[in-house]
C-alpha cells in the first residue's frame, strides 16, 4: 500500500493498516504528534480504529523551536 | 506588589515572553529562557522528521509541557486556511490546548503580517474556541478589529521580524494601547534591551521576542538583560514619569545655605 507522507510517497506491506500502525513502523510511539489524514485531524485516541487507504494523504507533525 | 499579566484569565508573573528558535542547542534554549524567567514560550509546528533516530532528543524534553505554558505559532502560515490547519493540529498535539499566536505573513522578505489574512484566521479560531493572541501590524484600527473579533491579545510589530529595529513608531502602539480593553503585547523588532523597556513604559502588558534573545553574542545574559528591562519599564510605566521640559529652574539641591 502506498501512502503519501508529509509530502513524500512511501509504501507498507498488508492489506489493512491502521494509524497506529503506521506510527510503529516509523518508530514514533511515545513521540508528542498530531496527525492529518486526508485534511482531517485524526485524534490520538482513534489510532488504532483509523484506516488508511491506498493513496491516504498524511501529515505528522510536531512542535519545534519557533518565534 | 501583584502586578499579574492576565490572558485568556489566567494570570502570569512574567511579562515577557520568549520564542525557542534560533538558538544552537536545546541546552542553551534551555538556560536562556530559564535567565529569562519567561513562562509563556513560543513553538511553531513541524512536520516530524520521518525516519529520525529513536530517542533523539526534542524540544518538549528540554522545555517540559508542565513546566511552561506553550503558545504554538503559524510561523510561517501566508493564508488563513494554512494557518487555521496549523492551529487545529497544535491544539491536538497539546491535549486541546486553546491558548494560541496567530501569525500571517505576506511576505517572505519583509515578514511583513497579512491582515486581512490574519483577520479571516482569526474569526475561525475565535469561533472554534480558542484563545488568540494575534501578531499584527501596528494599525490601530485593525488592532480595534482583532479585539472585537473576540481575540484575547494583540501584540503590534516593534519593527519587523527579526530586524532588531527597536521601536519605530511609539505614538501608533500608544493609540493601539490607549484603545485596548485587552493586552497589548510587542511582538517582534525588540533589539536590545532598551528597547524592551521602552515598550513597557508606553504600557505595553508585555513583550513577546525570539531574535533578540537568540542572536545576541550571550544568549543567557541578554535573555537576564530582557527580563531586568521588561520588569523595569512595567515598573516605571507603573510608577509614572516626571513630564518632559527643556529645561528646570528647579535644582534638586537646595538653593538656600550656600556659602558666600
Amino acid at each position: 500500500m502506498q501512502l503519501m507522507i508529509n509530502g513524500k510517497p512511501r509504501s507498507f506491506e498488508g492489506p489493512t493498516f491502521s494509524v497506529a500502525n503506521l506510527v510503529a513502523s516509523l518508530n514514533l510511539e511515545g513521540k508528542r504528534l498530531a496527525i492529518e489524514c486526508n485534511g482531517e485531524i485524526v485524534p490520538r485516541s482513534q489510532f488504532a480504529s483509523t484506516q488508511l487507504l491506498e493513496g491516504d494523504q498524511l501529515e505528522i507533525v510536531g512542535a519545534v523551536g519557533g518565534g | 506588589m501583584s502586578d499579574l499579566l492576565k490572558i485568556a484569565d489566567k494570570t502570569y508573573q512574567s511579562r515577557l515572553l520568549v520564542g525557542t528558535g534560533k538558538y544552537q542547542d536545546f541546552a542553551q534554549t534551555r538556560a536562556a529562557i530559564d535567565a529569562s524567567g519567561a513562562e509563556i514560550v513560543t513553538v511553531a509546528i513541524r512536520r516530524t522528521n520521518i525516519g529520525q533516530t529513536a530517542g533523539e532528543p526534542s524540544l518538549l524534553d528540554f522545555l517540559p509541557p508542565e513546566e511552561f505554558t506553550y503558545l504554538p505559532n503559524t510561523a510561517g502560515c501566508y493564508s488563513a486556511d494554512d494557518a487555521v490547519r496549523t492551529l487545529r493540529l497544535a491544539r491536538e498535539l497539546l491535549d486541546g490546548h486553546k491558548l494560541v499566536k496567530l501569525e500571517v505573513l505576506g511576505d517572505p522578505n519583509t515578514l511583513y503580517p497579512n491582515m486581512i489574512e490574519t483577520i479571516a484566521a482569526a474569526k475561525v479560531l475565535v469561533k472554534d474556541g480558542f484563545d488568540v493572541m494575534v501578531y499584527c501590524s501596528d494599525d490601530p484600527i485593525i488592532a480595534k478589529q482583532l479585539e472585537d473579533i473576540g481575540c484575547c491579545a494583540v501584540m503590534p510589530l516593534a519593527s519587523l521580524i527579526g530586524s532588531g529595529m527597536g521601536i519605530l513608531n511609539p505614538w501608533n502602539l500608544q493609540i493601539i494601547i490607549a484603545n485596548a480593553n485587552i493586552p497589548v503585547l510587542v511582538d517582534a523588532g525588540v533589539g536590545t534591551a532598551s528597547d524592551a523597556a521602552i515598550a513597557m513604559e508606553l504600557g505595553c502588558q508585555g513583550v513577546l521576542m525570539n531574535t533578540a534573545i537568540a542572536a545576541a553574542r550571550d544568549p543567557v545574559l541578554m535573555a537576564s538583560a530582557m527580563r531586568k528591562a521588561v520588569e523595569a519599564g512595567r515598573e516605571a510605566y507603573l510608577a509614572g514619569r516626571m513630564p518632559k521640559k527643556l529645561y528646570s529652574a528647579s535644582p534638586s539641591s537646595p538653593t538656600a545655605g550656600l556659602i558666600a
